[in-house]
């Protein structure tokens, strides 16, 4: 050392210089996420292969059917359409998880809310877009007020939200069917097709794709939209987040971790009871226990897991399981059985988390060692 | 004594792209010593350390322990290689006991049924080694600071390490705690083992060390022992400058008061209180220093101020009555808190700088467009911060966990003190950070002081009570004991009220 330097007082000289380079780690961050989701994939379509094969089946095939549904329209218009609960139920489980609360419950809100919004629906009469209007609002609220349960006991009676959403699904199905039996239900239709009294016309949202597409996909994208500038880009969520970060932090700095449980939950909560909107309004116009489509609710907690919690994630996570689900038909015929789309999709979850906790990890010691090292660096200069 | 080298390193150079953490250090750590490494925050001990712990491998230059030469390419090696690591920030299981604690992940015994009785043996033999004593059946939550990093010291020679690294031992500690870790070590020492000891405290290097080794801008100074260099000199090897001191109260105290708070109490769990009727008057430019062992109330008489604890009482600031307000109301109504914890109180380390100032300021109208957050506005007023309070970051979207302690501190009394508060609550302001943070921490909260703001201050750094405030309340078991008068008092009368041997209050 034959320069005598005082200790740093500011960014000045030295800083200024590596200010310009690192302006780039957000960038780098999400490309990094990017690349790592992509990698995942591909590793659990090898494992997926080594499984078809192992099992005597052909993976040679079986991908190639893949590849096939793929280059059909058709076959993409019902990747939309599955795709569609997906987005909303796994949007329901982000808002949560975005403070750190798990909410289990999508699967009993969204049911409860179905129930409710398919029922006021068939007694309300209102000019087109009004009326549905006051279903999808019915819908919210009734799903805000199932998970408002879960809200009021975790911060009354401090029970973890963990344990009463998933009570609450449970509680939910039973008296979604007390409620459908005794007084909802349509007792003009015999048989297994039970269901509530068909919505009017004027409730009934148009399809995007004659018979193949309803609208309701458009909805959901709107609906992610609204929840990346809420988190992401609004002072509320940042709140938000910030309770998710450190809740001890956020309450100290004033941020009322009372407040924002109740409010995510019931956020959470509305978005969920959005999840069965296509079918009530776009396909079947009714509440049916078999015409209703259940477990979309947990499938959400994974999508929402494979996209980070993120709204772009949730959009390909939730077109990837859908169109997964969609080639389920194509590979039976191809002699694949059924199940083997569910395994794969439970191994691109895995190893998506996996490779993305790996990845994350990396990423931050560099981070830490670049910003000293540069620091350190700087200041020698 | 061995003549051989307990930790040698020759020319150790680390490069991260780009830039150089390292170069060039060399270290000769005498066996049966103690150690110090001294040097300012981001001098590269850390970097230094990691390298000798097998976290990461150098680039250049050679690792020799005990005479034989090393390549560390994990802890693992480091540690068969008796090389062990108390990290400043204690890694224990809090619901585990002490003994479970001691033996984690390299339990005695056969066949997965782990030989309690050995393991106990051991640890005894190695408590009575270094003379400290702990009740290896209580659970590591009930423990306090120091007795923890006494867990932390027993689990490291439990695995068999004979040259101990402590990264910033005493940063957390009290006054008393310091000197029982320091009676451990020369134990430590006696007994045979090496001690690497890091520090920019200089006294306690100078009380305790044999050796001394001084780190600069990633490199190895300079060597020195205790009797052939001051406390002066050592702080401007490390620093290239003078030393600075908290003294300088030429404070003019107005009359108008600013925080009045009357008979606070605080029920602690056990229904004994926790803060027991405690009553301060903080006037207008008047910093009241709160002096007192860890644990006696200061915390809960903090977060009560703040409205994060129920209590009783009265609290008023500017004449305003907050005694019923919410944490945000008494932000507004002009009380600002600088945390105890500044990881746990203070920051969200996974979020960039921006949204760290942002904490607890987002409601404000200059940071808002409507209901969305204005990102502009404040990244630059946070640019502004790091430069006036000389946060060293490259910027302001470096995730706060990558800053050292003492820059992320700098950050947080920059965003603290920028609302222009009336009261100040400073909780160990300068807790584990470097002395130059340290002068630049001091030189904020007296420029805020001047400008007529009243400041509680919360500390466990005698010099700092003594050099800062205009009075000092002592606590003890949950009541302020005594109030003095820092012109009147040392520090070793200080220390015995803090213990309560004088139960008097003077006036």
């Amino acid at each position: 050392m034959t320069e005598t330097t005082t200790a740093p007082s500011g960014p000045s000289g030295p800083l200024a210089k590596i200010l310009t380079p690192s302006r780039a780690s957000g960038l780098r961050t999400s490309g990094t996420t990017l690349a790592s989701s992509l990698l995942a994939v591909i590793i659990a379509l090898g494992i997926s292969a080594v499984m078809l094969f192992i099992t005597g089946k052909d993976p040679v095939t079986a991908f190639t059917t893949i590849i096939d549904t793929a280059q059909n329209t058709d076959k993409l218009l019902e990747m939309m359409r599955r795709a569609t609960p997906l987005i909303f139920s796994a949007t329901a489980v982000a808002i949560g998880f975005k403070m750190n609360i798990f909410n289990i419950g999508v699967e009993g809100q969204y049911l409860f809310a179905a129930l409710m919004a398919a029922e006021a629906g068939s007694h309300i009469s209102l000019p087109g877009p009004l009326h549905i209007a006051a279903i999808l609002a019915v819908a919210l609220i009734s799903g805000a007020a199932w998970a408002g349960i879960s809200a009021f006991l975790k911060v009354r009676k401090n029970i973890h939200e963990v344990i009463s959403t998933i009570m609450l699904n449970y509680i939910a199905l039973s008296f979604i069917q007390w409620l459908f039996n005794s007084f909802f239900r349509d007792d003009s239709v015999e048989g297994l097709n039970i269901k509530t009294t068909i919505i009017e016309e004027s409730g009934r949202l148009p399809d995007l794709v004659e018979g193949r597409l309803n609208s309701m996909f458009i909805i959901a994208l709107v609906v992610v939209a609204i929840f990346w500038v809420v988190v992401y880009r609004s002072t509320f969520g940042f709140k938000l987040r910030a309770s998710g970060y450190n809740a001890t932090a956020a309450s100290t700095a004033g941020i009322s971790a009372t407040k924002m449980t109740v409010i995510a939950l019931l956020l959470s909560g509305a978005v969920a009871g959005l999840v069965a909107m296509q079918s009530v309004l776009g396909e079947t116009h009714a509440y049916g226990p078999s015409a209703t489509p259940i477990q979309l609710g947990f499938a959400g907690i994974t999508v929402a897991l494979l996209g980070r919690n993120h709204p772009v994630g949730i959009v390909i996570a939730a077109l990837l399981f859908g169109f997964l689900d969609s080639t389920s038909a194509q590979l039976q015929l191809a002699d694949v059985p059924n199940s083997i789309v569910k395994v794969m999709q439970a191994i691109i979850v895995l190893t998506v988390v996996i490779v993305n906790e790996a990845a994350v990890r990396r990423t931050n010691i560099k981070t830490a060692e670049r910003a000293r090292a540069e620091l350190a660096a700087g200041s020698g200069a | 004594m061995s003549s051989t080298p307990a930790v040698e390193l020759r020319g150790i150079g680390k490069r991260f792209p780009g830039v150089i953490a390292n170069y060039d250090v060399d270290l000769n750590v005498r066996a049966g010593t103690i150690h110090a490494i001294v040097g300012e925050n981001g001098a590269g001990k850390s970097t230094l350390m990691k390298t000798l712990y097998g976290m990461q491998e150098p680039d250049s230059g050679t690792i020799s322990v005990e005479g034989t030469e090393r390549r560390f390419k994990s802890p693992g090696d480091a540690i068969s290689a008796g090389i062990g690591m108390v990290h400043q920030h204690f890694m224990l299981a809090d619901n585990l006991t002490v003994l479970e604690n001691i033996i984690l992940g390299s339990e005695p015994g056969r066949r997965g049924i782990i030989d309690d009785t050995q393991a106990r043996t051991r640890i005894e033999d190695i408590m009575s080694a270094i003379s400290t004593d702990l009740d290896l059946d209580m659970p590591v939550s009930e423990l306090g600071v120091g007795e923890r990093q006494r867990v932390e010291i027993v689990k490291v020679l439990f695995r068999g390490a004979r040259i101990l690294i402590l990264d910033e031992p005493t940063a957390v500690l009290v006054p008393e705690e310091v000197d029982e870790l320091f009676v451990t070590l020369s134990s430590l020492v006696n007994d045979g083992a090496t001690v690497i000891f890091i520090s920019h405290k200089l006294d306690e290097v100078l009380q305790v060390s044999n050796d001394i080794t001084v780190m600069r801008q990633g490199t190895t100074v300079a060597e020195t022992t205790p009797e052939n260099i001051d406390r002066s000199g050592l702080a401007e090897l490390m620093v290239g400058s003078e030393l600075p001191s908290p003294a300088g109260r030429t404070s003019d105290i107005k009359d108008d008061v600013r925080l009045n708070v009357e008979n606070l109490t605080v029920m602690g769990v056990e229904g004994r209180p926790a803060v027991d009727g405690a009553s301060i008057t903080i006037r207008s430019g008047e910093i009241v220093g709160i002096a007192g062992v860890e644990g006696n109330g200061q915390y809960e008489l903090c977060a009560a101020l703040l409205g994060l604890m129920p209590s009783t009482g009265t609290v008023t600031v500017d004449g305003a009555d907050l005694t019923k307000a919410t944490t945000r109301q008494r932000h507004d109504a002009g009380l600002a808190y600088i945390p105890f914890d500044r990881h746990r109180e203070g920051l969200m380390l996974n979020a960039p700088l921006w949204e760290n100032t942002l904490l607890g300021r987002e409601d404000e109208d200059q940071f808002g467009k409507g209901p969305l957050v204005d990102a502009a506005s404040i990244r630059a007023y946070t640019v502004d911060i790091i430069k006036r309070f000389g946060v060293l970051t490259p910027n302001e979207t470096t995730p706060a966990f990558a800053l050292s302690g003492g820059n992320q501190q700098k950050l947080i009394v920059g965003r603290t003190l920028t609302t222009n508060p009336g009261v100040l609550v400073a909780a160990h302001p300068t807790r584990g950070i470097d002395v130059g943070a340290q002068a630049a921490v001091w030189d904020e909260i007296r420029r805020a002081r001047d400008n007529g703001m009243a400041v509680l201050l919360v500390s466990a750094d005698l010099e700092e009570l003594l050099g800062l405030s205009d009075s000092i309340a002592v606590m003890f078991d949950g009541s302020i004991t005594a109030t003095l008068n820092p012109d009147d008092v040392t520090a070793s009368e200080l220390g015995s009220y803090m213990t309560g041997a004088h139960e008097e209050v003077a006036s």
